[in-house]
């Protein structure tokens, strides 16, 4: 789908408004929109908005062999997927720049600065380390989806825990939730991005830029930075020119906002820690709104069993008896199998139209295991297999002397043959009557 | 010989039906995302999809059908890229959806039904088929039916449970999802796993039709609650 283009009177009056210090949204330029964290039920699952943008992120781990060069250190993989449910103009599938601009931002973001310490994940060196892998999701696209991502990647990161390993001698145990608890990650730091539009060639400024502010703008900034004031990545788009008072300005600005953030962060993390402590209820079910119209919950709703069982012995003989079964296939030499012989043909057509039926593929029942796999020897060892539509081919039973080596043969290659074998099985029947 | 309804959790069992025979706790907003033109988030137990829609809108000219409405469902999982079983269950909820949507309304347009997983604690495809009819009522689009999901397990002991956490699917020896229809509580698709008896599955197919008694109540009053103001 494409997205609605912005008309120009839309970009005239933004641009308009930005030149008198004015946003759409009456904030002030520096000013970030609401951000709300809220967590899942398990670790390592949490829901950003940042204003409307909202963002999911998943945490989770597997054990892998690492990589050569780095045998000692886990790996870190990161992955940010735009949802086609959060704009129109998100697809499946395609690689847009924009995706891969935001991949490359967060990795460099997360990875570049070592926030997480990877030669903690390293079980048996050389042999198995953890892999950590972080899924974003984007589920509603309104304007900087960089920064939101950012934080929903570090605050999951920060939130998850992985199980216990214990290692005694050669062997590794790794423990289950119910046996040991499970142990955080060890992060150094939170890096948290910060995104700066400009508009006019550079002469204004505004942070956490919505989405029709980011269509008109001219260039972006952004850097991401923890909150002990060292940057971890910068980078400058859309070819703007840049004073190196206006970067140093917007690090300042950025490294206010940052701490604002991760302090933002680190409460949702300890009321989310105080609550699963407690034993109370925690998880996007309880995060959802009570109070808006727009949202509804109910209770445990019972279903009556009163009279289920007389009711389906009801349907059950009230439906007509079943068609006869089909008998086992009858092996006539090795490599064959014949279904269906001295059966009426309960297909309710006559012999002419049968024939025109050789097209459909349907593989019949009765022994559909043993079947396949014996077509599948046949037309394997013959090296003639003609899918032709004459009627007056013979048939010809292949090979009547062969060994059946092994059955269990891969189903998937032996396919097309079964088609074209159960296609002469067809005739053979129909010879037969 | 036989007690009355099950009311609460751990009351007397009946012989054949499992003591707990209740639908989760389900919860349920609507509009939550701005972008989508509906959405909406359906929450049973601690399982939650999230389903954005889009439509009708332009299609491409390969996708187009000359008189009625392409629907498009995408499934996305929490963790990964989306398989197979994203693709079978895709399969289940666009053949409910094409049945209950009026789409030769919309002749050449595309309608797109993103459903995205939060969190998966059993009965996965009735909370998808769930909160994606929520999000078509959401968007407004005109459907002869509304429809409604339902999960139910067989034990290895021959218990039916409805509405399993994914413990009990695990431990089960079959289970069937079923998506009902409003207007006459009648079968809309069906999706099994494992083996289970012509009875066992009518039995199912019965409790299934009651359950979604309560789901569509809820239905009801969910919209009546978003409209109350301005009705």
């Amino acid at each position: 789908m494409r997205e609605t283009p912005l008309s120009n009177c839309e970009r005239q009056f933004l641009l308009k408004a930005i030149e008198e210090k004015k946003r759409l949204d009456g904030r002030q330029t520096y000013d970030y929109r609401n951000i709300k964290i809220t967590f899942g039920t398990d670790y390592g699952c949490c829901v950003v908005d940042v204003g409307k943008t909202r963002v999911l992120a998943q945490v989770s781990c597997e054990l892998v062999a690492p990589k050569d060069n780095r045998p000692t250190e886990g790996i870190m993989f990161i992955n940010l997927e735009l949802s086609p449910m959060a704009s129109p103009a998100f697809e499946s599938g395609r690689q847009s720049e924009l995706h891969v601009t935001l991949n490359r931002l967060l990795e460099r973001c997360l990875r570049n600065s070592k926030c997480l310490d990877t030669e903690s994940l390293c079980v048996v060196s050389g042999e198995k380390v953890w892999k950590i892998r972080i899924d974003v999701h984007v589920l509603n696209h309104d304007g900087n989806i960089m920064d939101a991502a950012s934080i929903a990647a570090i605050t999951a990161l920060c939130h998850f825990r992985r199980p216990d390993v214990g290692i005694q001698g050669e062997e590794v145990t790794i423990y289950t939730p119910e046996e040991r608890d499970l142990i955080p990650l060890s992060i150094y730091h939170m890096p948290v991005s910060v995104s700066f539009s400009f508009f006019q060639q550079g002469t204004f400024l505004l942070v956490d830029p919505c989405e029709r502010e980011e269509r008109v703008m001219d260039g972006l900034l952004v850097i991401a930075m923890n909150k002990h004031r060292e940057i971890c990545s910068i980078q400058s788009s859309g070819g703007i020119m840049l004073l190196k008072e206006q970067v140093l300005r917007c690090s300042k600005i950025a490294s206010v906002k940052v701490c604002e953030i991760t302090e933002l962060i680190n409460k949702a993390l300890e009321n989310d820690r105080k609550v699963r402590k407690e034993g109370g209820k925690f998880g996007f079910a309880e995060s959802m709104a009570k109070e808006r119209i727009t949202a509804l919950k109910s209770e445990i709703a019972p279903v009556e069993m009163i009279d289920i069982e007389e009711k389906a012995e009801d349907i059950i003989c009230r439906t007509g008896a079943p068609c006869d079964t089909v008998p086992s296939p009858v092996v006539r030499a090795p490599g064959t199998g014949q279904v269906g012989e001295g059966l009426q043909n309960a297909w309710g057509l006559d012999e002419m139209e049968e024939e025109e039926e050789e097209e459909e593929d349907d593989i019949e029942q009765g022994g559909p295991e043993k079947q396949p796999e014996s077509e599948t020897i046949t037309s394997k060892k013959g090296d003639v297999v003609v899918i032709s539509d004459s009627e007056e081919e013979e048939v010809v039973i292949l090979h009547q002397g062969v060994e059946v080596k092994d059955f269990r043969e891969e189903m998937s290659s032996g396919q097309k043959q079964a088609t074209s074998a159960s296609k002469k099985k067809k005739k053979k029947r129909k010879l037969a009557h | 010989m036989r007690d009355g309804p099950n009311t609460h959790v751990g009351s007397m069992m009946d012989v054949a039906v499992s003591p707990v025979l209740a639908l989760r706790k389900f919860g349920c907003e609507q509009s939550l995302l701005s972008r989508p033109d509906g959405s909406s988030s359906f929450v049973q137990g601690d399982t939650s999809v999230l389903a954005g829609v889009y439509g009708p809108a332009e299609v491409k000219i390969s996708k187009e059908i000359y008189d009625r409405a392409t629907l498009e469902v995408m499934i996305q999982p929490k963790v990964g890229l989306s398989g197979v079983r994203e693709r079978a269950q895709e399969h289940c909820v666009r053949q409910t959806c094409e049945a209950a949507l009026l789409s030769t309304l919309h002749p050449r347009s595309s309608l797109s039904l993103i459903l995205q997983i939060i969190h998966d604690d059993g009965s996965l495809l009735s909370c998808c088929l769930n909160a994606a009819c929520m999000a078509l009522m959401d968007a407004g689009l005109p459907m002869s039916c509304l429809f409604c999901g339902v999960t139910c397990a067989i034990e290895q002991d021959g218990h039916i449970v409805t509405d399993p956490t994914s413990q009990q699917e695990k431990e089960s020896r079959a289970l069937m999802t079923f998506a009902i229809d409003s207007a006459e509580r009648r079968v809309m698709m069906s999706s099994t796993r494992g083996s289970f008896s012509v009875n066992e599955l009518q039995q199912c197919v019965a409790l299934s039709q009651r359950a979604s008694e309560e789901i569509f109540q809820f239905y009801r009053d969910s919209v009546r609650r978003r409209y109350s103001k301005t009705l």
